[in-house]
């Protein structure tokens, strides 16, 4: 048992309207109080902006640009160089953006931002689906998942995001889970300081949308990170790997069976997607071992 | 103290003259994405940035959609922006021009005026900016190189003053690549037109203020009626930044120009380029006796209505000419003017030719013997095919 070190200092407030028991928001609540006030939001559509408020009101206390779903990491870049423009260049820009306005519609404008090494702080709040919408497939859907548009189960991988982005070299690349507060807050204190493109995925179990229950949603998050389905990792420069929580466990039928959207599979379905998951551990286990500074 | 007196006249092409009024308005951010024609406006800029002379951050994404993307909150944060495209460009950020203009983004954009895919061509042809008439940002239609450098510097000002994003369209070739002498002002005599630019409201840390969340029914509906408040004062504004300039420069601008119209039985009714053409048919017409006139419409959103009926009433016959087709009903300058007219006393009999659709030549000569075959005609509904 950890003890959680966090300070909260009022950036995010009690008042919005995240479904009770989701883990976004508190994933919210960490990131905004680390980040601080100097700072300026772009969200695109997403459960995140549905968040921060309609208007007139703000569960977020800095100044937040709404902009469209396929644009967070180019109205960013906008942002940041107008604040650059006016000598404001410490100044964070912060990007909340869901799976499907990163791994889907926005990859575009991701990868060339990343290409042009934007000073921003890119955070995709990854549900695995278009769970503001009543959860529907995206390309971060897993294997298997049901989802409203894939009514027997995915047939295909979750993109691989995390390599997409290794790809482009930049400086900063993590995964954070909100069942691990203080690694999130150490992330993103990192991150913050880096100048450049950082971009942290942070894993959110849905609780409609892949029907967890109110309570499950820190639990089920904490089992996808300890069954090794969603390793906790940092990539710096694209090539520096390393594993925060560098042990898994052998199985992930504890981390299936709180989620709806697996519990049509049987044995062998179970067996190839435990198969699958070990394979990308090996893989970035490989990953670690290779990195030109081996950090764990 | 003559502000004309540090301005100098070079060859520049349509293109080069609007980069030169980019530079003299000293942006701050400017996006930017290549699409011919009018690419020679982001290569002149580039030029002048790695001179030394343009001091604005440059960002080139991976597409136009991403480049109004960055536009938009640059300029809500306080940075003066610009930027440029054409055609499929301007195509790909129809969804971001509508945004632009509900969250009041003071952007300049010039869009050269082509053709829309398919098939591909890459010629004069005004559709594809008429074609975001409804997106809420102010048109003007400039005509030459050196309208094009002074209209930026115009439309800045205008833009930052009203709150409403601007673009200047001038033609494909015709004006973007077209030399002609251009006189490039003083910064001194910018510097006095165009103020800097800080908005009150603005994405500023020590102000806390957001831009574009949900709004109910109620709010969206009011952000349109603001929207359509301020648009309603920008012919005003339009004038007055065309009569200032004029004062600074000699070149006096308004939202509609009136060639030879005194007199006039028939008026043709046009934009862009094709007025350039228009003003020797008239001028030819005129000489063997025939009382034409020409009437420019240089603002094209918001469309000058006031001044659009007070210009043409009593005028016997009016002949529009427009380089480009709406499939299903026609020329766009033309429905426009039907509508401005409707219910007029003393409307002319207004003629809808389209001519030059998709760049094909239209020569003066061919303005003269369109004038001979429509002046004394009934109008029909329906715009007629003419080139």
């Amino acid at each position: 048992m950890e003890l959680i070190s966090y300070q909260d200092e009022g950036q995010f407030v009690s008042g919005h309207v995240a479904c009770g028991g989701c883990a976004e928001a508190l994933a919210m609540r960490v990131i905004l109080n680390t980040v601080g006030s100097d700072a300026i939001g772009v969200v695109s559509p997403s459960c995140s902006a549905v968040i921060c408020g309609g208007y007139p009101m703000s569960a977020v206390k800095i100044p937040m640009f709404h902009t469209t779903l396929e644009s967070a990491a180019a109205s960013a870049s906008g942002v940041k160089r107008a604040l650059v423009a006016q000598n404001k260049p410490d100044t964070t820009v912060l990007c909340f953006a869901g799976d499907g306005g990163t791994y889907d519609i926005g990859l575009q404008a991701l990868s060339s931002a990343a290409e042009r090494n934007e000073d921003i702080l890119y955070i995709c709040f990854d549900n695995e689906g278009y769970m503001n919408t009543g959860g529907q497939k995206s390309s971060s859907t897993p294997l298997d998942a049901i989802t409203g548009s894939t009514p027997s189960g995915k047939t295909t991988r979750k993109k691989n995001l995390i390599e997409i982005l290794a790809a482009h070299r930049i400086p900063y690349i993590a995964t954070a889970s909100p069942s691990h507060i203080n690694d999130m807050r150490a992330k993103i204190e990192k991150a913050k300081a880096i100048r450049g493109t950082k971009v942290i995925i942070v894993l959110i179990p849905c609780l409609p949308g892949w029907g967890v229950a109110d309570n499950a949603a820190v639990r089920t998050a904490r089992k996808a990170v300890e069954a090794g389905v969603f390793p906790l990792l940092e990539i710096e420069d694209g090539v520096n790997y390393r594993l925060n929580v560098s042990e898994k466990g052998d199985s992930i039928e504890s981390y299936l069976k709180e989620q709806k959207r697996y519990r049509h599979l049987d044995a062998e379905h179970i067996a190839r997607l435990q198969a699958e998951s070990d394979f990308q551990w090996r893989r970035l286990q490989q990953r670690v071992a290779d990195s030109p500074e081996r950090r764990s | 103290m003559d502000m004309r007196a540090n301005a100098r006249g070079v060859l520049l092409s349509g293109n080069q003259a609007v980069a030169y009024g980019v530079l003299l308005a000293r942006p701050d951010v400017i996006p930017v994405y290549p699409i011919t024609p009018q690419t020679p406006i982001l290569e002149q800029i580039i030029e002048l940035h790695s001179e030394g002379r343009m001091k604005a951050e440059l960002l080139t994404p991976e597409s136009e959609h991403s480049a109004m993307s960055a536009c938009i909150p640059a300029s809500l944060t306080g940075a003066r922006v610009f930027t440029a495209t054409s055609s499929q460009g301007l195509l790909l950020m129809h969804e971001l021009l509508h945004y632009a203009s509900g969250a009041r983004a003071s952007i300049v954009m010039c869009n050269v005026n082509r053709t829309p895919a398919s098939p591909w061509g890459f010629w004069p042809d005004q559709l594809d900016s008429l074609a975001q008439r409804d997106t809420g940002w102010i048109q003007v239609y400039s005509e030459s190189p050196q309208e094009s450098l002074d209209g930026v510097i115009q439309l800045f000002r205008v833009a930052e003053t009203a709150n409403i994003p601007a673009m200047i369209c001038h033609d494909a070739f015709y004006v973007s690549h077209a030399v002609e002498p251009v006189e490039i002002p003083s910064q001194l005599t910018v510097d006095e037109f165009l103020p800097p630019f800080k908005p009150d409201i603005r994405l500023d840390t020590s102000l806390g203020r957001s831009f574009g969340a949900p709004a109910d029914q109620r709010n969206w509906n009011n952000t349109r009626r603001d929207l359509d408040a301020a648009m309603a004062t920008v012919p005003d504004l339009v004038s007055e930044a065309g009569r200032l300039w004029g004062d600074l420069t000699g070149r006096h601008y308004a939202p509609l120009e009136e060639y030879r119209m005194d007199g006039a039985d028939v008026v043709i009714v046009t934009m862009g380029s094709m007025c350039g053409t228009v003003r020797e048919a008239v001028d030819a017409m005129r000489e063997a006796g025939v009382k034409a006139g020409m009437l420019k419409v240089r603002l094209f959103r918001p469309l000058p209505m006031a001044a659009l009926r007070q210009a043409l009433e009593g005028v016997p016959c009016a002949i529009v000419l427009d380089r480009n087709y709406s499939p299903g009903t026609g020329g766009i300058l033309h429905q426009e003017l039907k509508s401005v007219l409707f219910n007029m006393r003393n409307a002319p009999r207004l003629h809808g030719l389209m001519a030059g659709v998709g760049g094909v030549n239209v020569s003066p000569a061919k303005i003269g013997e369109l004038v001979a075959q429509y002046q004394d005609k009934e109008p029909q509904v329906g715009a007629i095919w003419v080139d």
